[in-house]
């Protein structure tokens, strides 16, 4: 028997399924053993974390983007193809994790043997339980001498009640019964059930550009097929492509003629940018298209902004041609020009979180070469005014001064897994940053899942940082969007010699603005040199000053030795001070170097606030 | 001399100066620094080329080094050709440890490859501790006139945090000896800033130093260079840091003092009698030709600078080798140059020659004098600017402000 051709494959002979996973847990290693043990890669080409492939993914050990790769498997004399459609494993990728579940039938919910089940593993355990999947449990890393499979195998079943001894135990490491789980994905897993003869409808659960190709679009049929040079049509936007290529990934691209019902590949239509076939989108025929989209279409909203300025202002339209490549990417990066009158030519960035801005950031750092400074990271406020309109504010520095009948910041659910000894302190850190506990969960006798709902705002800062050190490192967190809420909230601008300075504002709950305000100044006055005027610092919400800080004049600024030997060694030093007051900005008359810009803005969280 | 040398590129192994310099000078008058790097001890805060000389290797050292140093003046008058020398000034180091006959033996070497001139201007650097009424007589006798005593403080804590050997009033006591010897402008150095020093310690020593009625005075802030011992106790948090309003109180109360008994500034750390500034310091604020023998020395003409070889014996082998001892050289640009004349001349009482600046550069300078910091005086046709006391304290700032 030989196996099955792609757009020629019964759909009985299907198996299409996700590994949910934790960092660090063992995905990539064991999506490594499957394509080894299946062949598709042998030992010669074989490399560690395989899929991943950009750099910033294998040395951080996380995966940004999805891929889905095509894994022949016999069970019983029988050639079965297993479509293994890989996710995103963080917070900020929620949707893009829903979009790949709902391209499959079952799951392996892979969880650490050493370690037990994390937050973010639970809250996408619970998304693919939402999508009807049928779930397979693993224990990885059973070979390390850590491992408690005993108590997680408990633990697991427990959550998702089964029996602990049907829990599958391997190590992706060594390969120990990965073979056997192989097996399992073919037997348990449903095979799709789509229609073949209904009008074409793929569900997009991934879009990468590629610098040669343009964007590569990852689809999985539900009915219908695709056949190369047919014309397609987004659902969403309507846009018509005809399909250059279809394939599949094996792991390499393999070009096909095309696509069968239940199928999963990708299609490449010559467009240049993944704003043009978003995640969750439908692909149908512009000839005999589908009555329907399929549910679960979302536009990405960006949660997190933050301004980016470079550090150089001769780098901005850099910049921003960094930016326009990474949006290519990225359908949920947007961004806008924006000046502030500290930092320069930059732009307000909206990001899906922290990880996000994080990842992006450090792209623009390390591919683009670019030196840059970040503000704060915010939310976005909804301000609504006296005079019944409405205004959303991406900006602190553009939060309405004055006639806002109401504020309204957005929340989160969060979901906090910890050992139980620690819900004393995550408590109090919760309460500290405004949450509302509403409910706790214990998964075993000695874990427990704490449910909050938390302002946004207050989980952007350093929440992340708070929990783990509070925590020491046991800690894991998930969170999902949820709606908004009325506060209490000020604006404090912190002003330099009599002027605000615009990167400095921030949007804080009234009652944390002292302790905000007395902060920045205090560091300000730390990193703003000497002028020859005396400076004053203030922090002030509207005109009231809540603190104030001063750098008193310089008096002295002169070597007293000059002797012959030390004429060019001083040149050179005022030469250098020279060139270092071209970088300096100047506020309220006041010269502030660059790095106190940096050094202010780039520990702005650390302090402890909880 | 700095503690470490700039960069610069290689000078030419003959010492040879860029073509038609030397020539072009030959009218002007030549200063001489003669570097003596040797001292019985090494203070904790200094970071100029020093080595201690260890009593029994002297015998051999230092002939072999003055040796040198005759090489290099044979070899200055030779790229040169004859100039007239208006100061020669002997510094170290503790040029004292040296025998008078030693000054003397200099001095000849000096008068054989140059003219030095009648109303020349003779210092050397002295450690109290190193002098006696008698050495003295005999230092002046052998040509030196003016004296520059390394008194620093009158504060027996403050000496020892600087590990300075000699008693607070050992100083004093040399001015009169001095005096007596007949020298003709008698000079104390202070420091100023040390740890632990506190206003009222300061005032005491100004006291001290005003009441032996020197003809001049440099008062230097302690400076914490890299590298020294002091640096290390600071950066390890044995003693504080210098505070730079404790210091500009200091400064304040240093110049009010020194001016109210008759010596006033005429660079930011030097303070004299009406014609005692020392003229060999004032040609290297002036930007004046001078040439420095010997290990580190710097030089300067016109426009091209250059170091020697920091360690004495690699100097000293260059020079027997037939090759110059420079290290490194460069040659300024025009703007540099003016660089160096706006930092160098507003620190002098004598100003900043108005008619240098550029448009901009003016102007900028009429705001330092309606804001307090400087004053516009007039000589002649010409507008200088000078510095106020709060000016002078910033005075680095203002020249980096000022410069286009």
């Amino acid at each position: 028997m030989t196996v099955p051709r792609p757009g020629q494959t019964a759909p009985r002979l299907l198996r299409n399924f996700s590994i949910i996973a934790h960092i660090d847990h063992g995905k990539s290693t064991l999506a490594d053993r499957m394509l080894q043990l299946t062949g598709v890669v042998d030992d010669r080409t074989m490399r560690a974390q395989y899929l991943d492939r950009m750099d910033i993914e294998r040395e951080r050990g996380i995966t940004i983007k999805s891929q889905a790769v095509r894994l022949p498997w016999r069970v019983d004399g029988e050639d079965y193809v297993l479509n293994m459609i890989d996710t995103p494993g963080h917070v900020d990728f929620t949707y893009e994790v829903s979009r790949s579940l709902a391209a499959c039938e079952g799951a392996v919910l892979l969880v650490d043997a050493a370690q037990g089940i994390e937050a973010q593993t639970l809250a996408n355990l619970y998304l693919a339980l939402e999508a009807d999947l049928v779930i397979i449990p693993v224990l990885n890393k059973i070979d390390l001498p850590g491992a408690l499979p005993e108590k997680y195998a408990d633990e697991l079943a427990h959550v998702i009640g089964c029996d602990p001894g049907d829990i599958f135990r391997v190590s992706a490491k060594t390969g120990a019964g990965v073979s056997r789980l192989l097996d399992e994905i073919v037997g348990q897993i449903p095979a799709p059930a789509g229609d073949p003869a209904a009008p074409a409808r793929g569900l997009i659960f991934d879009s990468v550009y590629d610098s040669y190709r343009g964007v590569v679009t990852y689809i999985r049929l539900v009915d219908g097929a695709l056949q190369h040079r047919d014309r397609i049509l987004m659902m969403s936007t309507q846009a018509a492509h005809e399909v250059l290529e279809l394939g599949v990934i094996a792991p390499e691209p393999v070009k096909e003629q095309g696509l069968g019902v239940g199928e999963v590949g990708y299609l490449i239509t010559g467009v240049k940018d993944v704003r043009q076939s978003r995640v969750g989108d439908t692909v149908t025929l512009a000839a005999r298209p589908a009555a329907a989209a399929l549910a679960g279409y979302r536009h990405p909203n960006p949660m997190v902004y933050a301004g980016l300025y470079p550090i150089d202002g001769a780098d901005f339209p850099e910049l921003r041609d960094a930016l326009d490549k990474l949006q290519l990417n990225d359908a949920a990066l947007v961004y806008d020009p924006e000046t502030s009158a500290a930092l320069g030519f930059g732009f307000r960035v909206g990001f899906l979180g922290l990880l996000h801005m994080e990842i992006i950031r450090e792209r623009l750092e390390r591919e683009f070469g670019l030196d840059l400074i970040s503000t704060a990271p915010n939310v976005v406020y909804r301000a609504a005014m006296e005079d019944g309109s409405e205004r959303v504010v991406t900006n602190p520095s553009e939060f309405p001064a004055g006639k806002v009948a109401a504020v309204y910041e957005p929340v989160v659910k969060a979901s906090i897994l910890a050992p139980a000894e620690f819900i004393g302190t995550l408590m109090e850190l919760c309460q500290a940053r405004r949450g509302a506990q509403t409910g706790m969960d214990y998964l075993s006798a000695d874990r427990v899942e704490l449910h909050y709902t938390l302002p946004l705002a207050e989980i952007v800062f350093d929440f992340f940082d708070a929990l783990k050190s509070r925590t020491r490192g046991y800690a894991s967190l998930d969170y999902e969007e949820a709606g908004e809420q009325a506060a209490d909230l000020v604006k404090v601008d912190i002003l330099l010699n009599g002027e605000t300075v615009d990167a400095f504002s921030a949007v804080i709950h009234k009652d944390k603005a002292y302790d905000y305000g007395v902060r920045m100044a205090q560091k300000l006055r730390k990193l703003i040199p000497r002028q020859q005027f005396e400076v004053p610092i203030q922090a002030a919400i509207g005109s009231r000053v809540i603190a104030r800080e001063t750098i008193r004049a310089i008096r002295k600024d002169v070597l007293a030795k000059c002797y012959g030997g030390d004429i060019t060694r001083k040149r050179k030093l005022l030469e250098k001070q020279k060139e270092g007051k071209k970088r300096m900005k100047t506020v309220g008359r006041v010269e502030v170097p660059q790095e106190a810009f940096v050094a202010a803005l780039s520990t702005a969280g650390e302090a402890e606030r909880a | 001399m700095a503690a470490r040398p700039p960069e610069g590129s290689s000078p030419p192994a003959d010492g040879r100066l860029p073509d038609g310099l030397a020539e072009s000078r030959a009218d002007q008058p030549l200063s001489l620094y003669l570097h003596l790097p040797w001292c019985r001890v090494r203070c904790g805060y200094c970071d100029f080329n020093t080595y201690v000389l260890p009593p029994k290797a002297a015998a051999d050292v230092v002939p072999a080094y003055l040796d040198a140093l005759g090489a290099e003046l044979a070899l200055a008058a030779r790229i040169l050709g004859p100039r007239r020398v208006e100061t020669v000034y002997f510094g170290g180091g503790t040029p004292t440890l040296l025998a008078p006959f030693d000054f003397a033996s200099l001095l000849r070497s000096v008068r054989a490859h140059f003219d030095l001139a009648a109303g020349a201007e003779v210092t050397a650097e002295a450690n109290p501790e190193t002098l006696s009424p008698a050495y003295l007589a005999e230092l002046r006798s052998a040509g030196v006139a003016r004296l520059s005593l390394g008194m620093q403080s009158a504060c027996p804590a403050v000496l020892a945090v600087l590990e300075r050997v000699h008693t607070p009033l050992r100083a004093v006591e040399a001015v009169a000896w001095a005096r007596a010897a007949g020298f003709s402008s008698v000079s104390l150095d202070l420091i100023y800033g040390a740890p632990g020093e506190t206003l009222v310690d300061w005032a005491g020593t100004l006291d001290v130093a005003l009441a032996a009625a020197p003809d001049h005075v440099s008062a230097y802030s302690l400076i914490p260079e890299e590298g020294t011992k002091l640096a290390a106790r600071m950066a390890r948090g044995e003693l504080p840091y210098p505070d730079d309003d404790d210091l500009a109180d200091k400064y304040t109360l240093a110049d009010e003092r020194f001016e109210a008994a008759g010596l006033p500034w005429y660079e930011v750390s030097n303070w004299a009698r009406l014609g005692h500034g020392c003229r060999h310091n004032l040609a290297y604020w002036r930007s004046a030709d001078w040439w420095g023998f010997g290990a580190g020395a710097h030089s300067h003409v016109a426009g091209c600078r250059w170091w020697n070889e920091r360690r004495p014996e690699v100097y000293r082998d260059r020079l027997r080798s037939g090759l110059s001892p420079a290290q490194g050289r460069e040659e300024l640009t025009a703007a540099q140059r003016h660089f160096e004349q706006v930092l160098l001349s507003l620190r002098l009482a004598e100003g900043l020659d108005m008619a240098v600046l550029s448009g901009p550069e003016a102007v900028r300078a009429d705001g330092f004098a309606a804001a307090g910091l400087a004053v516009v005086g007039r000589r002649g046709p010409g507008r200088f600017l000078r510095l106020t006391q709060s000016g002078r304290l910033l005075a680095d700032r203002l020249a980096a402000e000022l410069l286009d």
